[in-house]
């Protein structure tokens, strides 16, 4: 597939890889922030292309993994209505709350629908009047100006059934609060490419500075995540801590200025409950008080028991970079897709999911137990 | 923040006290489901224990193959095929699968409410067609009709009886280190086209499904004499499930190189924006086969004769004991072939 097979060729790939190993004197800590970006890094096998002393561990660019247990038990609350069509991207249908997921909703006889856009969850609100039409509003900066452009229609079209659960949130102030940890063991980022399509990436200048740590921002194909590595070790080999571009076929610093004015036009910055991090200052966009009216949360008036997050669960030590996935005790053994015992290993981005799907054969695979 | 990143951590699912629709999605939840709740309560007969797509009994001398499938699809006429159409070649691969010549149908229908009867009676002519085809006779049938809201239309079920010709058993049991992994074609076609042709998903494509009965190359393999160890039809869990079920009834690994599986560029597109792995997408026209090496150039060239597997291409090859699919990617590096849960969900972003 054109533009595509060119960014996974294995020569080139190789060619990267031995780069890497000639400018590397020490080792390097580096974390890729998107969860996407951590998929290709274990669908690929690139860790095993990499020196042994570069070492990537994984941010919190899931927006499954990071959406708090409250707004899932309150997703699941509202799908459970009969008069609400709840709307959803396939990733969340999964993910647990306290008390269930909204496949098992789906399956108790709520109206819980799979779209692929939010303007399809508008489009279901126009066919259907009589009923309350609720989208799930996850995602990062990426998924932020659809979901501003659906509010925009519905408003357009005069829907008064056509709400938003917004659950969104924003990437750079969620890598300060990993710098800002006293346990952080990042030295170099790479920035979220699609994340900064939209955005740019001149927010992640005074990051730098601040915390002398060179941010490059990184595609998602093995070719990019392997230059975006060897920016950002070239960085630090040279004592720089600046912001970087890899991905300049789909990044300007400015980013998409058309697409930033509908964020802002709906959306306002709010501090926001990060799951597995805590509440972070300034990381989520809520709706505007003028489109008030579109937020589900105000207009059904919610109220959920909070639940205690249970113990087994190190996705807190996993997002800081401190534990990988397979160095959780329960990995593989009591948390597994079907039975996960955190969003981690719920997603499609999650980091725990990643190395569970992706895994490595055992040298002495035949002999060996599957993990 | 309010709380150290450690402190925090992640809840607990219910296990599923219900069906789910994930239940049906091909995967290790299905899997479960017919090991665990199904096969111990009907009688756990060594004839089902293999869990092959259908079983092989004596009768009077003559070996048969008996299978049976339902077909739940929605839309009922999707580009490339249609409801009927699957519900006869679905049938029809599954007894080639086992190395048989398919020659009776029996086929079930269970109507809606409201089912246009034009739609129906089209419905009937492209069963019949499909029948004519795949060279089996429909011999016996039912219908029911459920109120309007309990069922989607129409659903089918056929059962199907062939005669095994293949001259040794047929399954994952004989497959031997060293036997190359022929594939009939390109992937991942069947489950796009009925992906984009389902309502609610703006998502405009020429793909049609890969829909068709394989009875044709599998008959031609046996009569050209090749020693045929285990055939597989892919369908609803993809390639993938295909191999991963192999590999474990074997005890074998099986080692794939990702690279030469053909998927046309517009199903590779369609599965990159959906963050769907085409591996596991369905199919419904594509089988694999365990052929030694020795016989497998000239398996190649008979399965490339005829038309339902003129895309073959050997895909990899059968290692030492083990049970699992070992995949090589574009760079080269090795990772191990997991099965999804459930159904693949799309990707948020």
């Amino acid at each position: 597939m054109k533009f595509v097979d060119e960014f996974r060729d294995g020569t080139a790939a190789r060619r990267y890889a031995h780069a890497l190993a000639r400018i590397i004197t020490r080792p390097w800590t580096l974390m890729e922030v998107c969860g996407g970006q951590t998929h290709a890094i274990l669908r690929f096998g690139l860790d095993a292309l990499l020196p042994d002393g570069v070492r990537l561990i994984h941010g919190p660019g899931c927006p499954v993994c990071v959406t708090p247990l409250a707004l899932i038990d309150k997703a699941l609350a509202l799908a459970a209505r009969p008069n609400v069509t709840f709307c959803s991207f396939g990733d969340m249908l999964r993910v647990p709350g306290s008390a269930g997921d909204l496949q098992g909703v789906k399956a108790a006889g709520g109206d819980v629908r799979v779209v692929y856009s939010p303007l399809d969850a508008v489009r279901v609100a126009a066919a259907l009047p009589d009923r309350e039409v609720i989208f799930f509003a996850v995602g990062f900066e990426t998924t932020a100006p659809a979901n501003a452009m659906a509010v925009m229609h519905a408003a357009a079209q005069g829907l008064r059934n056509f709400s938003l659960l917004v659950a969104h949130v924003l990437v750079p102030p969620a890598m300060e609060a990993i710098l800002a940890s006293p346990r952080c063991r990042v030295q170099g980022f790479l920035a979220a490419g699609h994340v900064c399509t939209v955005m740019g990436y001149a927010a992640y200048e005074p990051i730098a500075r601040a915390y002398r740590v060179p941010i490059v921002v990184t595609g998602f194909e093995p070719l990019d995540l392997l230059q975006g590595i060897y920016m950002c070790v070239r960085q630090l080999e040279a004592g720089r801590a600046e912001v970087e571009n890899q991905y300049a076929r789909s990044v300007r610093r400015q980013g998409n200025t058309g697409a930033q004015r509908m964020i802002t036009e709906v959306f306002e910055v709010v501090p926001r409950a990060w799951r597995g991090i805590g509440e972070i200052p300034h990381s989520g966009l809520a709706l505007r008080p003028q489109y008030a009216h579109f937020d589900a949360e105000r207009r059904f008036r919610l109220t959920v028991p909070g639940a205690p997050e249970p113990e087994e669960c190190i996705s807190g030590l996993i997002l800081q970079g401190v534990h990988a996935p397979p160095e959780c005790a329960e990995f593989g053994r009591r948390c597994t897709p079907e039975h996960p015992l955190g969003a981690p290993m719920v997603s499609s981005e999650g980091a725990c999911a990643a190395y569970y799907r992706f895994r490595r054969p055992a040298p002495e695979a035949a002999e060996e137990g599957r993990v | 923040m309010t709380r150290p990143i450690d402190e925090l951590v992640c809840p607990v699912p219910l296990a599923s006290d219900q069906v789910l629709l994930a239940h049906g999605g091909g995967g290790r939840l299905m899997r479960r489901l017919i090991e665990e709740l199904i096969v111990p309560a009907v009688g756990n007969d060594p004839l089902l224990r293999p869990l092959h797509d259908g079983a092989a009994f004596d009768v009077a001398g003559a070996q048969l193959a008996f299978t049976t499938d339902s077909y739940v699809v929605r839309p009922l006429v999707f580009p490339g095929g249609d409801i009927a159409q699957l519900a006869v070649n679905g049938t029809v691969n599954d007894l080639a699968m086992c190395g048989a010549r398919p020659l009776v149908l029996s086929a079930a229908l269970i109507m809606e409410e409201g089912l246009p009867l034009d739609l129906l009676r089209r419905l009937m002519e492209s069963l019949g067609r499909a029948a004519a085809a795949a060279g089996v006779r429909i011999v016996t049938g039912d219908t029911k009709v459920v109120d309007r809201g309990k069922g989607d239309g129409l659903f089918i079920n056929t059962a199907g009886v062939g005669v095994v010709v293949a001259p040794q058993p047929v399954e994952p049991g004989r497959i031997r280190p060293g036997d190359a992994v022929l594939l009939s074609g390109d992937i991942g076609r069947h489950g796009i086209a009925i992906m984009a042709s389902r309502e609610g998903l703006a998502f405009e494509t020429a793909i049609e499904s890969d829909c068709a009965p394989l009875a044709g190359p599998v008959l031609a393999l046996l009569a050209a004499g090749v020693e045929v160890h285990c055939l597989r039809d892919l369908t609803r869990g993809g390639l993938g499930a295909a191999l991963i079920e192999i590999a474990r009834t074997a005890g074998r690994r099986i080692e794939i190189t990702e690279p030469a599986i053909p998927i046309r560029p517009d199903v590779a597109a369609a599965c990159e924006l959906l963050g769907l792995d085409p591996l596991f997408v369905a199919n419904e026209g594509r089988f694999v086969a365990f052929i030694p090496s020795h016989d497998a150039p000239r398996a190649q060239a008979v399965l490339q004769a005829a038309p339902a597997a003129a895309g073959t291409v050997c895909i990899g090859r059968v290692g030492a004991a083990g049970d699992e699919v070992i995949l090589t990617g574009p760079l080269g590096t090795a990772r191990v072939l997991d099965l999804p849960s459930g159904e693949q969900l799309p990707r948020i972003c």
